[in-house]
């Protein structure tokens, strides 16, 4: 399974929900808003590097990009991925769970 | 209100506060605000501009939408200045939350903490919000 996480942790809770729900192994693909999670140095980041634990996680790169955020700014252990990696990741992890 | 002046030609100037709660690009809100804050500048208002939660992101640096296909409109906060707005605000708390600082960030705005931003919104005639 894949999850999709679209919207900004510090505003909405949709990361929260899926993280307690998700199985273990299962991927985690941050991107547009939801890329600020996958940033080093919020108040946010102990969470993430928790859950990179139990958890593939990903973010996608053009979404970094367009907020002001190079691949290096991220919590180690979240892989950072370009459009072709967010297909490859959809056939890999088989189904897709969006968390709007 | 009573802090609105009328100017010599008979326009109303009022205390207005543009409070900016959402990050530039997932939804629209952004860049919505930026442009009614040029309109009221326009009208010569007394325009006071605020970022706190995730609004902080709006001023990041090295904005690179080409990708996306989307405008980068982080440029034009950078105008700001030209059109009269220099009564900016950042709030101190959501910076640190966001592991900003104003290094970071692509005008220069005067930093205040949470109980000033209630001091800021307390004293405007209008406050608009997004």
């Amino acid at each position: 399974m894949l999850h999709l996480v679209n919207k900004s942790p510090f505003e909405r809770t949709t990361l929260e929900a899926c993280l307690r729900r998700a199985a273990p192994g299962s991927g985690i693909l941050l991107y547009e808003d939801g890329v600020y999670a996958a940033l080093a140095g919020t108040s946010f980041a102990p969470t993430i590097a928790n859950a990179t634990n139990a958890f593939d996680i990903f973010v996608l790169a053009p979404d970094l990009a367009a907020r002001g955020y190079a691949p290096d700014a991220v919590i180690d252990g979240v892989r950072t991925i370009d459009y072709d990696g967010f297909v490859d990741l959809t056939i890999e992890k088989q189904s897709v769970q969006s968390w709007l | 209100m009573s802090d609105a002046t009328e100017t010599a030609d008979g326009l109303v100037t009022k205390r207005f506060l543009y409070v900016n709660r959402k990050a530039p690009h997932g939804t629209v809100y952004a860049l919505e605000v930026l442009e009614m804050i040029l309109v009221a500048a326009m009208y010569e208002q007394d325009v006071h501009v605020a970022f706190l939660d995730d609004g902080v992101f709006q001023l990041r640096k090295n904005q690179a939408t080409e990708e996306l296909e989307m405008k980068d409109f982080s440029k034009t906060y950078r105008a700001l200045e030209d059109y009269g707005v220099e009564k900016i605000f950042l709030e101190k708390e959501s910076m640190e939350e966001r592991g900003l600082t104003p290094d970071d960030l692509v005008i220069p705005a005067a930093t205040i903490d949470r109980k000033q931003m209630t001091e800021l919104m307390d004293s405007m005639d209008v406050v608009l919000s997004a």
